[in-house]
């Protein structure tokens, strides 16, 4: 049975602050964290934005570009995020309500740091792989926060995609090729129970994490799948800041033609959950029937999933059907404060 | 503050738009009502609304209530959707709230409405963004 994406969308949060911005606050050589990050501005979500209400947003665009998918016949929606806005209370019974989903669906709500996105990604395609569901919804999502002067606080965005898996042959936009994951105990980054703010291991994140999973998953799906990197016209890997995918990229193999239309994190940030996954719905928004695409996520803890997928005739189609990833990003920005960010990511204190 | 009850019947209004289509005359209720306030019906049929529309009229709240007081100044906009539907939303993502006029493109999105302080139920539902 092929099993591919059937409909696909991202949600980018219209608030941004420049990375000057926070680094005059913290007394910090801007262009110094520019050069070494990357980074020219992040993402902020609004008050009113939130895992649960990008997730709604990003799914809605994925069934627009579905060809008229009944919501009533998704079977599976996975959330994954590491800012659920609730602790206890699942993030998808929402996103499935307000989708006309439920209830006959199962719904989980899953947590592996940045990777949580592919985890769901990939539970939805194994279930419809399986026969289990017809169609089941796999989404990334993030409204993720670093401590105030923490090098976290330059990169961490907010941001979603969807990802709507189905196995009727005349829906699949991409088809999935293969599916690896490379998973081991690496304590990189991790945020304790009660804990606002999550603690990470400085430079340890970068080469036996970061790297390690990333250059490992991506190698073991192309050893899985006997392709090379100039097999593919497109690769997307996790995006904590802006230069660690471009390095990672190059250092498998890969040019930067096919980097950098999924490279969306220097004006974007770090979307975790939501970064990889964002990053491909950009080179769905632009792929051609036969492109092949390699996608590798990172979650701290650590592991990598990786996903190949041939792109399909019918994806030009739909394309234009809903936002561009790069529009949104490119379009209709509204620049804040320190001041207001504060304000808004809730690090000024009220009165009870 | 709204109870996590009533906050639950809504949802099927709040979070997918909802509406009451009168089968007698054809009027379109949102929120859904039991009768209908034009020819007084009883019957109704359960219709979803477009989520485009324009600006009819708006307001500026300076002195939000409390809930609203980091979202100061609220946009509270009378919007008109493709179908004819009028209905009263808060506006988001106004950088300037007077660029908001009659007229203006919006859409909703759904968006946190309001909650119950830090340990309470989350509110959603849809406000108007510019298009």
């Amino acid at each position: 049975m092929t099993v591919g994406i059937i409909g696909y969308g991202a949600f980018v949060p219209r608030r941004r602050i420049r990375l000057e911005e926070i680094a005059a606050v913290w007394g910090a050589d801007a262009d110094s964290y520019r050069r070494g990050l990357q980074l020219h501005e992040k993402s902020v979500p609004g008050k009113d934005e939130d895992t649960i209400t990008m997730s709604v947003e990003a799914a809605r665009r994925a069934f627009v570009r579905s060809g008229g998918v009944d919501p009533a016949e998704v079977g599976a929606v996975y959330v994954g995020s590491e800012s659920h806005p609730y602790a206890v209370k699942p993030s998808g019974t929402i996103v499935g309500e307000a989708l006309g989903i439920n209830p006959e669906v199962h719904i989980a709500d899953l947590e592996f740091a940045c990777k949580a996105g592919t985890e769901g990604m990939y539970l939805a395609q194994s279930l419809v792989k399986a026969g289990e569901v017809k169609y089941a919804l796999g989404i990334g999502a993030d409204t993720s926060q670093g401590a105030p002067g923490d090098a976290l606080e330059y990169s961490a965005a907010a941001g979603a995609a969807a990802f709507l898996f189905g196995a009727d042959e005349e829906r699949i936009l991409a088809e999935v090729v293969a599916t690896y994951s490379w998973t081991t105990d690496t304590p990189d980054f991790w945020r304790r129970a009660y804990m606002h703010y999550p603690r990470h291991g400085s430079r340890f994140t970068g080469e036996p994490a970061y790297f390690r999973h990333i250059t490992n998953s991506a190698r073991g799906i192309m050893e899985k799948a006997g392709l090379e990197p100039e097999d593919f016209a497109f690769a997307v890997f996790h995006q904590p800041n802006g230069k660690f995918p471009i390095r990672v990229g190059k250092r498998l193999g890969f040019t930067m033609e096919q980097l950098e239309t999924g490279w969306l994190s220097p004006w974007l940030g770090n979307t975790y959950s939501g970064a990889s996954p964002m990053g491909l719905t950009a080179i769905l928004d632009v792929a051609r029937p036969g492109d092949l695409i390699l996608l590798t996520s990172f979650g701290s803890g650590a592991g990598s999933d990786s996903f190949v997928f041939r792109v399909t005739e019918r994806l030009p189609k739909v394309q234009e059907l809903a936002p561009l990833t790069r529009v949104q990003l490119d379009n209709d920005k509204i620049h804040v404060s320190y001041g207001e960010y504060a304000k808004l990511r809730g690090k000024i204190r009220m009165a009870e | 503050m709204i109870s996590p009850a009533r906050s639950w019947r809504e949802a099927p209004q709040r979070y997918r738009l909802e509406a009451a289509k009168c089968t007698g005359c054809g009027r379109v209720c949102y929120p859904p009502r039991v009768v209908c306030p034009s020819c007084r019906g009883r019957d109704f049929e359960h219709v979803v609304l477009p989520r485009e529309g324009n600006v009819v009229t708006h307001t500026v709240v300076r002195v939000p209530p409390q809930g609203f007081v980091e979202q100061s100044p609220l946009t509270i906009a009378l919007v008109q959707l493709k179908d004819g539907t009028r209905l009263m939303v808060q506006m988001a993502d106004v950088a300037d709230p007077e660029t908001v006029h009659a007229g203006m493109p919006v859409r909703l999105e759904f968006r946190r409405i309001n909650s119950d302080g830090e340990a309470g139920v989350i509110y959603y539902g849809h406000k108007a963004v510019p298009a």
